[in-house]
């Protein structure tokens, strides 16, 4: 029935619009010039934005002040060495052609390279890797070859063919030593030489091996490399913006806004290098914003608002205060409370409900990874023992719903029966190195032996 | 260089008292009847969705005006209220997203703050048929925090019933305020609203009670895991940081 009215409603609505927009449409149709299929393509409305015409207009008058022609001009290169002349169109201003050079002349790059006499190679360039056939078959080769030096092909193309075998890095080392050694000995004194590229940064053979090699390496990486290292670097980047977020907070002078960009990248570097040594173990616990920082940037936050709801603060530093908890652990803290008979959003979130509420929460933040702690030495403690163990109740596995039982029995108004016989037990089990906290020192694997008595 | 009093005196007054804050304590909701026989297909209830303060108390000390955003099919959605009581009554059939945008005095802060209602008008499995008599009524309590308050705003309200003030600094001298007209108050407080009778009342001391018992037992199983790792690691027992997380 409520269909049908609605439809009937909706049915007569429609007719009323059509004809309302039709007469309006017939008389917007008026040709300026244009046909009225043609203004129809536009939409039946002139343009909303001028296409680029006013810039257009502007370089057509330049034109026209000067006359353009184009003609088919014979041309030399002063790069061949032939003197061929080839054709070719060239603009025309008022009758007059372009001067100049053949436009391309000057890529032509030449190499001077170094020729020493015999005298020289005897006073300077004596080298006992290199003989002398070989140092000349070097240079000789390098003229050749010349104008593949931009591109380092030259000695790649001179290793291939050089006799005896030595790789681009050995010859490169010779050819760059052997020049600087002529440049400085030809030189009439060492000043001015001192500016000349090959002076100041001789050719350091290993390092350009080691950087060679890297960048091969870099090359040769895998795409899972490749995605850890993108991982790593942000999470670099959040940490020293959390950090920049945590100083932000705490100076409210923000005059630092441009050390602060050069100091982000700074950190990210550090902490990416801090960071990279164990990528690995980091990766499970990689989202770690501390929470002390991100409660700074909440009460930053808060501030710049100047005006809030307090519920919406609480919420903002309740994630603040889980921001390094999984979502895991935060389904169980939900479950805790719910359990406790506490709202997960405070019905009457007043200022002391609400700092109750927050350090509550913080509370079983603290007892859930207390469990998870013990728990852990459990499962330690346990492969350490043999099957005397076996028997007994409440053994770590499987743990999560043995731990939400546990809670469900303490909360009952008996809290004792919860600790006392399982400490009991505990005592019996065999204790490993201590972990975390407790720095392992020899002489506590000794100090079990100790509660090993009742066994 | 000589100011006038009255520029310097502008100035104090606009000076903002650090690490304050003025809390306002806040119901919001709404309350729907069902008008039964007298119900048609878009007309069904009659309601009114409003702001008041958590005990009555007068909003307009606070609060210059409220806008009600309304659902499009409503006529002028955007319904503005400029004077206390902060409500809006209307009728219809639909529940949806009511957003009341609360604009404050230009002392207190040029900042608006949004509250976002979800308008009930049908009382859903637990409450039986509907009934003229009995309204269907949803209210939620908060708390509007203003930080660092400017000195004249302070001074306006510190003893208004409707705002919480914290216990200043000794050091602040508060400029003097004109004597309150205590009947323009009382004129704008719902204590005598036609509908007081269904408000709800909200008490923080139950929520209190409630925190401090769960808090006493997840601190008494905390130390009892604290005991028992201690014992564990072969350790005297130590006090451990929540930052060990």
């Amino acid at each position: 029935m409520d269909a049908k009215d609605i439809l009937g409603l909706s049915k007569t609505a429609l007719p009323i619009q059509e004809k309302k927009s039709k007469p309006p449409k017939e008389t917007q149709r008026k040709p300026d010039g244009i046909s009225r299929e043609v203004y129809a393509l536009t939409g039946g409305l002139a343009p909303l934005m001028p296409s680029v015409d006013v810039n257009q207009l502007k370089r057509k008058a330049q034109s026209e002040n000067e006359k353009i022609t184009w003609q088919w001009l014979p041309f030399t290169n002063s790069a061949r060495k032939d003197n061929l002349q080839l054709y070719h169109w060239v603009r025309v201003v008022n009758g007059v052609p372009p001067t100049g050079d053949y436009l391309f002349a000057k890529y032509n790059k030449f190499v001077d390279v170094i020729k020493y006499t015999d005298e020289e190679y005897e006073k300077y360039l004596v080298d006992p890797a290199w003989t002398k056939e070989e140092t000349d078959r070097l240079f000789d080769m390098c003229e050749r070859f010349d104008l593949r030096f931009i591109y380092d092909l030259r000695f790649i193309v001179i290793a291939d063919r050089f006799p005896s075998s030595k790789n681009v890095e050995e010859l490169k080392n010779r050819f760059y030593s052997v020049s600087r050694a002529i440049l400085i000995a030809r030189a009439p004194s060492p000043g001015d030489v001192v500016g000349h590229p090959l002076v100041k940064e001789p050719y350091n053979v290993s390092q350009e091996i080691e950087r060679k090699r890297a960048l091969s390496m870099v090359l040769s990486h895998t795409k899972q490399q490749e995605r850890r290292d993108v991982e790593v670097l942000a999470e670099a980047k959040r940490i020293a913006e959390a950090r920049k977020a945590a100083k932000a907070a705490e100076e409210p002078e923000l005059s630092v806004t441009a050390d602060a960009g050069h100091d982000a990248t700074d950190r990210a570097a550090v902490a990416a290098e801090s960071l990279s040594p164990s990528p690995s173990t980091q990766f499970p616990s990689a989202t770690v914003a501390n929470p002390v920082s991100e409660t700074a940037s909440v009460l930053a936050s808060l501030h710049v608002l100047q005006v809030y709801l307090r519920s919406y603060a609480l919420e903002q530093m309740v994630q603040a205060a889980s921001s390094s908890a999984g979502l895991r652990t935060i389904k169980r803290v939900e479950q805790t409370l719910q359990d406790l008979g506490v709202n997960l959003k405070p019905k009457v979130p007043t200022r002391a409900v609400c700092a109750e509420h927050l350090e509550l929460r913080k509370e079983i933040l603290t007892l859930l990874s207390l469990q998870k702690q013990l728990q852990y030495k459990e499962a330690e403690g346990s492969s350490y023992r043999d099957g005397s163990y076996a028997e007994t109740p409440g053994t770590p596995p499987p743990k999560r719903l043995q731990h939400a039982a546990d809670l469900d029995r303490t909360f009952t108004p008996d809290p004792l029966s919860y600790g006392g016989e399982r400490i009991g037990k505990r005592d019996q089990k065999r204790k490993g190195p201590g972990r975390s906290e407790a720095p392992s020192s020899p002489a506590q694997s000794k100090r079990p032996r100790k509660y090993k008595a009742s066994d | 260089m000589l100011k006038s009093s009255d520029e310097s005196e502008k100035k104090n007054l606009a000076r903002k008292v650090k690490d304050s804050e003025i809390g306002v304590p806040i119901v919001y909701g709404n309350i729907a009847f069902w008008l039964g026989k007298k119900a048609s297909e878009y007309q069904s209830h009659k309601w009114t969705v409003y702001v008041r303060g958590a005990g009555n108390e007068d909003l307009g000390v606070v609060i210059k005006r409220a806008v009600f955003q309304l659902h499009s099919s409503f006529n002028n959605p955007t319904r503005i209220v400029e004077s206390p009581p902060f409500e809006l009554s209307e009728s219809g059939w639909g529940e949806f997203e009511i957003i009341i945008t609360l604009h404050f005095h230009s002392d207190v802060t040029d900042n608006p703050l949004h509250l976002y209602h979800h308008l009930k008008l049908y009382p859903g499995d637990e409450s039986g048929p509907m009934s003229t008599k009995k309204p269907v009524v949803v209210e939620s309590y908060d708390e509007i925090v203003f930080l660092e308050p400017s000195e004249g705003f302070l001074s306006r309200v510190k003893n208004h019933p409707a705002v919480i003030v914290p216990r200043l600094p000794a050091d602040i001298i508060l400029p003097p305020v004109p004597m309150e007209d205590v009947d323009k108050r009382k004129r704008g407080d719902a204590n005598d609203h036609p509908l007081s009778q269904w408000f709800d009342n909200f008490s923080e001391a139950d929520e209190l009670l409630i925190l401090a018992g769960a808090r006493q037992q997840v601190q008494a199983q905390i130390a009892r895991l604290r005991r028992q790792l201690s014992l564990v690691d072969g350790q005297p027992p130590q006090l451990k940081a929540a930052s060990d997380l």
